[in-house]
């Protein structure tokens, strides 16, 4: 059942949540709703709910319109960020809650429900209360009592965000395993890249209500269709370096670079580039692109990361551990030209268009 | 920290407990012995304070009396007739004071007057409203083509009258206290039971009724213990009479009959006891079954 949003507008008082977003999930895919807090994905998710109605524009599950159904009858599955278990009821009687409403035979119910305890890994812990549960298990009995009813899209609310780390890196790989499992169609909304580029089939991204970019996680990465995109993706995030049209381009050393010289040449207007830490490597006087005092140097497990001075900004670069390079001394970087990404500065627009996704296409 | 208590810890928490201890002995716990101690006073002097005889004679005594045995019927008429229907009518109206409407803050206030206003004043405006002739009750029922009830003066309608304001009296506190409770359930469980295909009352018998349990049943003990003690508002509302032909006589007022009417002190004493284990029997039956239905976090 593919799902299609068609014009959704929703506003709260004077404020837009979401605006005019028009995208189609389709069927059977992982799909994450990436952004920062405030941006509109966890209101869209409460709209395919049905826990909200849009101010205008139509949902579609599949043919059918269902932009005016109640979320009682939407037959959908949903895990909230707190869980929401029922507190009195135990982890049986929790999962079983969804097919009593159906109306389905006790007997059925309690079959069903247990299945859904073995696929979860959860079967000893049907007699307990939600409260004597830890934060995975009572994440994998939402996980279950959402999936029960045998829903046709599953949604899940920052589902993560309530776990630690590690356990996070778990129930990721968990949620994955039994979406597949069960081919079903799930949405999932958080603000963590790195949940949603490892999980997801695809990432709509979203800012102040609107989509961003909708496109499968590496191609959003290599390919980010605006400055946003790129910021908001890759840790550690990428240098933005801003050249003036026109200008001599102090920043930039441009001898061995002649399609950016072209770019930036054929461009009337000023060009913001964008270079990925880990794209940049340390290089010779003759072929770098950037060159600065390195200011600061750490090393994290594999990656040794400095930061480089250049003018008033500095530039971060993640390095092989094995070069030799300390703080203080002048450091030369360079980049392969197609890992160079190239904004309007004034919009904000990516500039070279590349395969993979754009605005709303894919 | 140190947890164990030592002689000095020990010490200095008795001294905060003191002073609230001593209120509490002289006019609690002194009082509560001293009238069991009394119930046993079969023959004694009053004005010296000498007891000649001990004895069961008063509870022998207060069973024989059908006075006695008209109170204990009327104050579980009394009971029977006000806690459910309090409660019922409390926990509509605070749900609905919980939901989303146009001045709900006024509601609020308007709901909490009654528990905040002098029973005095309280009757006097219900004996207004029950007035045979000018009364707003039976100008109401007239619109239904009913006759006019003499409210206050039938003794078979004197013990509803009661009811009534009673109920009508005890909503601002209960609604007060179900609105905290209502309150403290997460909006998670509704929104999750809504996706879960609950309708709006199966959202109700599964997760108002069971999170706000604990409130209930607070409210419902409360409520138990409160209706066995009436005793104001039938003073109030019957000019200090027990209703007509003692069809609002309450173990209470029994107790207030005997002791400062006709001075049987032991009788009074001894009537107290018999509503101090019939409460506290009522209390413990609760507990029971609050144990079995009532869910905590």
């Amino acid at each position: 059942m593919d799902i299609h949003l068609r014009n959704i507008t929703m506003k709260f008082q004077d404020v837009y949540a979401v605006q005019n977003i028009n995208t189609t999930i389709k069927s059977g895919q992982l799909v994450s709703l990436l952004g920062p807090s405030g941006c509109g994905k966890s209101t869209t998710l409460m709209l395919l709910s049905g826990l909200y109605k849009p101010t205008s524009g139509d949902i579609y599950f599949g043919d059918k319109n269902v932009t005016n159904m109640e979320a009682e009858d939407r037959k959908i599955g949903m895990v909230f960020q707190s869980y929401a278990l029922y507190p009195h009821l135990s982890v049986l009687k929790n999962i079983m809650f969804p097919l009593r409403m159906e109306k389905v035979p006790k007997k059925e119910a309690k079959e069903r429900a247990q299945a859904m305890t073995k696929l979860m890994h959860i079967e000893h812990l049907q007699d307990r209360k939600p409260g004597q549960l830890s934060g995975g298990q009572q994440q994998r009995v939402a996980i279950a009592r959402a999936l029960v009813k045998e829903p046709k899209l599953l949604l899940l609310d920052e589902p993560l965000s309530n776990l630690d780390a590690r356990l996070r890196l778990e129930m990721r790989e968990e949620i994955r395993r039994i979406q597949q499992e069960i081919g079903i169609t799930a949405v999932f909304v958080t603000h963590d890249q790195e949940e949603a580029l490892s999980i997801s089939d695809h990432v709509l991204l979203m800012k102040d209500g609107v989509i961003q970019q909708h496109s499968k996680p590496q191609s959003m990465y290599r390919y980010p269709c605006n400055r946003f995109a790129a910021k908001f993706l890759g840790n550690p995030p990428i240098n933005l370096i801003e050249t003036k049209h026109g200008q001599t381009q102090e920043k930039l050393h441009l001898h061995t670079y002649n399609q950016t010289k072209q770019i930036l040449a054929a461009e009337q207007r000023d060009v913001t580039i964008g270079l990925r830490p880990e794209d940049l490597y340390v290089s010779s006087k003759e072929n770098h692109l950037i060159s600065g005092q390195v200011i600061h140097m750490e090393t994290i497990g594999r990656d040794t990361m400095i930061r480089v001075q250049l003018q008033e900004e500095t530039v971060r670069a993640l390095i092989h551990p094995d070069a030799t390079i300390q703080v203080g001394q002048t450091c030369y970087l360079g980049i392969k030209e197609e890992n160079i990404h190239y904004f309007n500065t004034e919009t904000g627009i990516r500039l070279t268009s590349h395969e993979g996704g754009s605005g709303n296409g894919s | 920290m140190d947890l164990n208590p030592t002689k000095k810890s020990t010490l200095k928490g008795y001294l905060y407990l003191l002073p609230a201890l001593l209120i509490l002995i002289t006019f609690n716990i002194y009082p509560i012995i001293k009238s069991f101690v009394m119930s046993l006073y079969t023959d004694f002097d009053f004005f010296t304070g000498e007891v000649f005889a001990y004895g069961f004679g008063n509870f022998v005594e207060i069973f024989q009396d059908p006075n006695f045995r008209i109170a204990i019927v009327n104050t579980v008429i009394f009971v029977i007739g006000v806690v459910p229907l309090s409660i019922v009518l409390s926990l509509i109206i605070s749900l609905f004071l919980n939901s989303k409407i146009k001045f709900r803050g006024a509601f609020r206030t308007i709901y909490f007057l009654p528990y905040v206003t002098s029973v005095v004043a309280i009757s006097i405006v219900w004996s207004w409203i029950f007035h045979y002739d000018y009364g707003l009750l039976n100008y109401f029922l007239s619109w239904f083509g009913i006759d006019p009830i003499a409210w206050l003066r039938d003794p078979q309608y004197a013990m509803p009258a009661l009811i009534i304001v009673s109920v009508w009296k005890g909503l601002g506190f209960n609604i007060m206290i179900m609105l905290a409770g209502l309150q403290t359930i997460d909006e998670q469980y509704y929104l999750a039971a809504k996706v879960d295909g609950a309708s709006a009352w199966h959202r109700f018998k599964s997760v108002t009724l069971p999170l706000l349990s604990p409130t209930l049943f607070f409210v419902s003990i409360i409520s138990i213990i409160n209706g066995f003690k009436v005793f104001d508002e039938i003073f109030a509302l019957f000019d200090g009479r027990p209703g007509p032909g003692n069809s609002a006589l309450t173990v209470v007022y029994y107790i207030y009959q005997k002791f400062y009417e006709e001075w049987q002190f032991g009788l009074a004493s001894a009537a107290a006891f018999v509503l101090f284990i019939i409460i506290f029997l009522f209390t413990i039956i609760q507990l029971v079954l609050g144990k079995k239905f009532v869910h905590y976090n």
